[in-house]
This record gives C-alpha cells, sequence and structure tokens, in this order.
C-alpha cells in the first residue's frame, strides 16, 4: 500500500481531530443501524463509506419518472451490458435503479469458482436496493446446524434475538399478519398488505391439502399505517407504486438513508464520511486492543488514520471479511482476531435457483388496485422438528399471483385494431413460487486475499472460492416437485418448473466468514459479535452468521446490531472496553 | 426476481399471446462488436407504418404512429441489439418491401390500409409458425422483433400507457381483490 500515512500519527492535536468514541465502516443496512444506536447512546461516531454521499430525495435522480422517460424503458443499452456483464444480473437491476450499484471494472474480484458478488457502493449501500422480506428466525433455525450435526451451534437463542426484533421492527416499519406460526414467529407489525384473490385462493387451498404448511401475507420493510417516529423522520405511508429500488419519495420503505442515518445525524453525535475505503483495522501491541482504522479516501487515494474506542464492521460479508484480513498485525499475522485460522472459511449463501409458475383458469371477474410491493411468504416446512428429507436445512417460499394484460384468446388475427383494443384489456391470471433455500456452510467455500493482484487503492483483491453442493441440488428437486403439487392442488394449470442454474452471489445473500460461536477455536466472534480475541471489535453483518437459515437475513443484522451496540455500551460504561 | 425475470414479466405482462421476450433477453446481451446499425428518416417512417398497421388508431386510443414508435424501435435496436440481431432486422426490413412488391406492386407506405394489415397478418403467422419450430439457438424471426418493439414500445409510451391502458402513477393504496367491470382496461404496469 501507499505508506505515505498523513502524519496525524505522530501528532497529538491530528489523533484528537480523528478520534471519536465510536466508528463504524460502511453505512448499509447493518451500519446504519450501529451508527443510530451508538448516537442513541451519546457516542461520537463516524461512519466510513466507500462510496459517493446519497441523501434521501435529493440523491433518488429516478424516483418520479415515468416509464416513458427512459429512452430503453428500463432497459440497458448493449455497450453497458458488454461493460458490466456481472453487476447488470442483480435483481431489479435496470435503467432505473442502475445508479445505486457498481460499475464492473472499478471494484475487481477473483472468481475461484463463479460468484456473482453484487455490490451497491454508496450512503446507505444495499439497503436502498434490498428486498426488503423482513421474517425472523426460529429457534429451528438457531438450533437445527447443531440438532442435525452440520455446523456449528449459535451460541444465542431466538429469545435472545426478539427483544431486539421487537426494537428494530418498531423504528424500521415491518407490516405483516401475526399469524402463530412456529416456524416464523410473530413481530411488531403494522397492518398487512392484502392477498389478492387468487393468492386468497392458493392459501385456502394449501391449508385444505397441506396442513403443516402455512401461506401468510408479506412480512415486509414497508410503512402502512406511520407512527409518531415515522412521522418525525418524515416517513409516510407506502402509496402502492412498488417503485421501491430507486429510492422512495414518501420514505415509506425502510433504508439507512430515509431511516437510520438522518435518526442518528439528529443526535447531533454522527460524523459520516464517504468515498472513504477502508484499509485495515489498527491493532495497537501495547494495548491489545484495536485502536483505529485506516482509510483510504477513494478519490485523492491519501490515507488518513480514525481512532475509536470501538469499532463496528459493517462493511457487508464479504468486504468485513476482506478488512479483517487485511488488518495484520505482529500479534495477528493472518488477519485480526484470527488465531483460529477460520477468517474467511465457511461462505454461505441463500439457493434462489429454483422457480415454479402456472396458469389458473377462473377469476375474471377479480381485480386489484394499485401495485403491490411485497409477496406473500410460505413458512418453512422441511427439516423442522426432525429431519424429514434426503438433505440438510429448509426454504422458505416466496409467491405471487397477477393477471396478465390482453384478452387475445379468441382472436384469429393478432394484427390491427381488434388485437390492440383486446391488448388494452386484462387477461388470464398467473401463479408463481420461488425457493429461498439454506445452504450449508463448509471449510472449503471460502474468500481469502489475492497475493498478487491489488485494486485502485492498493489493497489485495479478493478470492472467491463458493459452490453450491449436492445438498442444494437435492433441495431444489425437492422445492420444484412440492411447489408443483400445490400450484395442481391450486387448480393451476401449464405449470413450469425452472432452474435458472445461476451463480452464487446473485442471491445477494452472502454470509459467513467471521461466524458466532461459544469457542473461539472454531468461531471468530462471541454471542454479543464481539471478536474472541480483540473485544472492541463488533461484526455484525451477514459475516457474522454460523448459518446461513432460510430466512431473509437483514432484519436480524438489524436486530444482532442493536444488541451488540447495547452490550458494547455497557461494557464501555463498565470500564471494560 | 432477478432482471431476466423481471424483463421476461414484461412480455407476461402484456399478454400470453405476445411471444419474444427472449428477443431482449438475446437483444440485449453483450455484442461482439460496436457497430450500429443506422436509420434513415424513410426507414423510421416505414417503422411508423407498420407499428401503426399493427396497433392502429381506434376509437378507444391512439395508434402507435402517434406514439413515436418508429423513433423508439430506431433507439432499442441502435442501443440494444447485439450486431447480429440488427442485421436480421435491417435485412428484414428489405423483405418486407419486397413482399410489397411482390404481392401489391409497391412499398408498403403506399398501400392501402386493408394491403397493410393483410400483409403484416400472413407475416406474423409466417413468423409465429417460424418461432415455434426453431431450435433455440436459431435467430428469431425479423417480424417478431418488429413487433415485440411494437408493444413494448407502445404500451410503455404516455400515450400508450394513459390511453390505451389504466395508469396511475401514485395508485396511494394496494387493495387485494376488487370486482373488475367487463371492458375496463388493464392497469399499466
Amino acid at each position: 500500500m501507499n505508506m505515505a500515512v498523513q502524519a496525524i500519527n505522530s501528532n497529538t492535536k491530528g489523533v484528537a481531530q480523528n478520534t471519536y468514541d465510536a466508528i463504524v465502516i460502511g453505512s448499509g443496512i447493518s451500519g446504519g443501524w450501529a451508527a443510530k444506536e451508538l448516537c442513541d447512546k451519546g457516542l461520537k461516531t463516524l461512519v466510513l463509506e466507500r462510496g459517493r454521499n446519497v441523501e434521501h430525495n435529493k440523491d433518488y435522480p429516478t424516483a418520479t419518472k415515468d416509464l416513458w422517460e427512459f429512452p430503453h424503458r428500463g432497459n440497458m443499452t448493449r455497450q453497458f451490458l458488454k461493460d458490466n456483464p456481472l453487476i447488470s444480473k442483480a435483481a431489479g437491476f435496470g435503467e432505473d435503479t442502475a445508479h445505486f450499484f457498481i460499475k464492473d471494472k472499478d471494484h475487481p474480484y477473483v472468481q475461484e469458482k463463479p460468484f456473482d458478488w453484487i455490490r451497491g457502493y454508496q450512503v446507505g449501500g444495499k439497503s436502498l436496493t434490498w428486498g426488503r422480506a423482513c421474517q425472523r428466525w426460529s429457534n429451528f433455525e438457531f438450533t437445527a446446524p447443531a440438532r442435525y450435526g452440520y455446523g456449528l451451534d449459535w451460541p444465542i437463542r431466538y429469545e435472545d434475538v426478539a427483544p431486539w426484533y421487537s426494537h428494530v421492527e418498531k423504528f424500521a416499519g415491518v407490516c405483516g399478519n401475526k399469524d402463530g406460526i412456529e416456524a416464523m414467529p410473530d413481530g411488531e407489525f403494522l397492518p398487512p398488505f392484502d392477498l389478492n384473490c387468487v393468492e386468497t385462493h392458493v392459501q385456502k387451498s394449501i391449508k385444505q391439502h397441506f396442513p403443516d404448511r402455512h401461506l401468510v401475507q408479506a412480512r415486509w420493510a414497508h410503512i402502512t399505517k406511520p407512527t409518531e417516529t415515522h412521522l418525525q423522520l418524515g416517513r409516510g405511508k407506502c402509496q402502492a407504486r412498488n417503485l421501491c429500488m430507486r429510492g422512495c419519495p414518501y420514505g415509506a420503505y425502510f433504508s439507512s438513508v430515509s431511516a437510520t442515518l438522518p435518526w442518528a445525524a439528529r443526535t447531533g453525535n454522527l460524523t459520516m464520511r464517504p468515498f472513504s475505503v477502508v484499509h485495515s483495522i489498527i491493532f495497537d501491541e501495547q494495548k491489545n486492543k484495536a485502536i483505529g482504522v485506516r482509510v483510504i479516501d477513494a478519490q485523492t487515494k491519501a490515507t488518513t488514520d480514525y481512532f475509536a474506542r470501538i469499532i463496528f464492521l459493517n462493511a457487508s460479508a464479504l468486504n468485513s471479511n476482506l478488512v479483517l484480513l487485511n488488518s495484520t498485525s505482529q500479534r495477528f499475522p493472518n488477519g485480526l482476531g484470527n488465531d483460529s485460522g477460520l477468517l474467511g472459511k465457511y461462505i454461505a449463501f441463500h439457493n434462489y435457483r429454483a422457480n415454479v409458475r402456472g396458469e389458473i383458469p377462473g377469476f375474471e371477474d377479480k381485480y386489484y388496485f394499485g401495485r403491490n410491493p411485497t409477496e406473500p411468504i410460505i413458512a418453512n416446512y422441511r427439516n423442522l422438528h426432525q429431519q424429514d428429507t434426503d438433505y440438510l436445512g429448509g426454504f422458505t417460499t416466496f409467491m405471487g399471483a397477477h393477471r396478465t394484460r390482453g384478452a387475445t384468446a379468441n382472436l384469429t388475427e393478432e394484427i390491427g385494431a381488434a388485437y390492440k383494443d383486446a391488448l388494452s384489456l386484462p387477461g388470464g391470471w398467473r401463479v408463481y413460487m420461488y425457493m429461498q433455500g439454506e445452504t450449508i456452510p463448509k471449510e472449503s467455500n471460502h474468500v481469502r486475499l489475492s497475493k498478487t493482484e491489488k485494486d485502485q487503492w492498493g489493497i489485495p483483491l479478493l478470492v472467491t472460492s463458493v459452490a453450491y453442493d449436492d445438498n442444494d441440488e437435492k433441495m431444489i428437486k425437492d422445492f420444484l416437485a412440492q411447489s408443483t403439487a400445490m400450484l395442481e392442488k391450486a387448480g393451476c394449470t401449464n405449470i413450469q418448473q425452472h432452474d435458472s442454474k445461476q451463480a452464487p452471489g446473485l442471491d445477494i445473500h452472502e454470509m459467513g466468514g467471521v461466524r458466532m460461536g461459544h469457542d473461539p477455536k472454531t468461531s471468530l466472534l462471541n454471542k454479543y459479535n464481539q471478536l474472541h480475541y480483540c473485544q472492541n471489535v463488533f461484526v455484525t453483518d451477514g459475516a457474522c452468521m454460523t448459518s446461513t437459515g432460510n430466512q431473509s437475513p437483514s432484519i436480524l443484522y438489524m436486530a444482532l446490531t442493536a444488541r451488540a451496540v447495547n452490550h458494547a455500551a455497557e461494557e464501555m460504561k463498565k470500564g471494560n472496553l | 426476481m432477478n432482471r431476466r425475470e423481471a424483463i421476461a414479466a414484461v412480455a407476461y405482462i402484456m399478454g400470453s399471446t405476445v411471444v419474444g421476450a427472449e428477443v431482449f433477453l438475446s437483444g440485449c446481451q453483450r455484442s461482439s462488436s460496436d457497430e450500429t446499425l443506422s436509420f434513415s428518416e424513410n426507414t423510421v417512417a416505414l417503422l411508423d407504418e407498420v407499428a401503426e398497421t399493427i396497433l392502429p388508431s381506434t376509437a378507444a386510443s391512439p395508434g402507435a404512429k402517434e406514439a413515436h414508435i418508429g423513433s423508439f424501435i430506431k433507439t432499442m435496436v441502435t442501443d440494444c441489439y447485439e450486431e447480429k440481431d440488427q442485421k436480421i432486422f435491417a435485412a428484414g426490413l428489405d423483405k418486407l418491401q419486397e413482399v410489397s412488391k411482390e404481392k401489391f406492386k409497391d412499398n408498403f407506405q403506399k398501400l392501402s390500409a386493408g394491403n397493410k394489415h393483410a400483409l403484416l397478418v400472413n407475416l406474423d403467422n409466417e413468423a409465429k409458425s417460424y418461432q415455434k419450430s426453431k431450435k433455440e439457438d436459431e435467430p428469431n424471426h425479423y417480424f417478431t422483433m418488429l413487433k415485440q418493439l411494437t408493444l413494448l414500445g407502445y404500451f410503455t409510451s404516455e400515450l400508450g400507457a394513459t390511453q390505451a391502458l389504466n395508469y396511475l402513477p401514485v395508485p396511494g393504496r394496494f387493495e387485494g381483490c376488487i370486482p373488475y367491470k367487463k371492458g375496463d382496461k388493464a392497469w399499466a404496469m
């Protein structure tokens, strides 16, 4: 790296100027929460973000555009796709959202095995473009790896996280219905989005034919009925436009930019520093703890050190691994806190490869009003109380039904006035289901630093070595068979099964590498997300995950972050940090 | 939902009889060349006429020509299609004129509305049976491309979305199950 570190290390005034109570690395969904909670505790907090600043509304350039204002109506040009084959595959990527994703050439990495690493580098990170599903984990997920012997026991249980789920749900705004399902515990919900008439029909059919399976209304981070807290931030009710990923002008879906960061800023304790690429966490051998963070300015490439008593690492799962691996010292030659040698290992992800689609006759006299930004959920029904399949883990099923456009079935000619008028009318209904499957963390699935290649800031490139296994293939088969059976029972016709064969990573649910656990020999973090061997560093993004479960992870990261900040603040008061 | 599915969903909402979602998938894929096709004013005018024949002005809504679909198609083919699809498209327009001259002794633009319609109905049937029997890696029929672009362009244009369809930029609420009265227009995206 460029060793021209600014002279602040030897200059007390400089150190004072660059010293905070806490530093948060990353401003995405978990970093935003770390910032909010730390600032609420009265701690002067510096948030480092490698990308540009994004302010609510001011920096949502496409939020109020109509479709016809996009020259390619949402599609990207041939040249863009040629230059960006990777990022353009991302869910929801298009002409209207491209500004919230990286460009491929700016941020290279090494794919030892195919892995589509999707990134959005800006203040708010991927919280601007996330899927927004917010189901709670159940104890089935916290206990399954130990019960079935496919991984490490989590050092926490549902009861440890439940109050923190409540804490973050109330602030973020999560809609949903209390359904009383053991595999998907209820939360602090705002009113849910309706099911449409076909979704209600499928729900009833599943209940009748598969009594242990439950299709419920979406549990999604949308404000359906703002509370005083939401209104204070200028956040309002969802207007059912379903254009969330452009940035919501109503602040109706939860993002760091609309909620946690402005809240943190109001305390007067927040300092945001965009364009700050983190090189490493600085470990002090004498003090036997981390003392700060080395930052390279994204634009000028100048290096600056910032100091703090505690550090929250929320750079996104794989980047948090990268930062720790690159934080070497005499005490930690293999990466900060990495005495076990397991840093970067046990990377896992969610399996989204399979979906089924079908048509459903009837319901011609029914329609809907507005555009639903959510999707109903079938809670996991596999391997709960005991292992009842030939694979490990479970899957969440998301589903939906919509009415097509075009009442063209009886036309003999599909050219001309009658055709055009028929296309202006609604057509038949279709139903789909897709999987979000648990994958099994394995030591061989790992990331590490390249020994030869560096990025434009002189930081080693990340090497990804992550792949599917036989367990994933078996789960896909089961998902396809079961989902097809549910659609058949509901009366669907022309059912089609599909396996996208997409590479890992495209799920954007990469997890692990800095997993939590009881034992420092087999894990990097303790039950409060502290590095076992460097206790003033907390990792609370996807990197901390011991297993992947099958539920959507973001709300868990939020809860774990708030819980870890609370612990950190208590320990600071006691003088332990 | 990934990008492929999202694009497929556009076609899907356009009606089950509309083939060619895959045109966008293959059409907007990366290209080995940066060469692009040039569209003369005359070509754009021809595209407008073809598009108007596919989606003419009716009592219910204005036609494709008024929505400037010719210039939309020019933009899409130029910016999004890869070279091999651009070539098929360009050669296809020549073929269309040849058929017009052969059958009706004149350029497409000069034909009567009835003859334009008859010609495109034939082409549409030809394209449909070609698409049905072709192997996956064989190129798409040019008329399938042309028709798909016409539908996409029209129903996402301001005129198409707001007059041929029912467009609410800010619905304000979601109601899952409401009665549908026969004849009411479908929601725009």
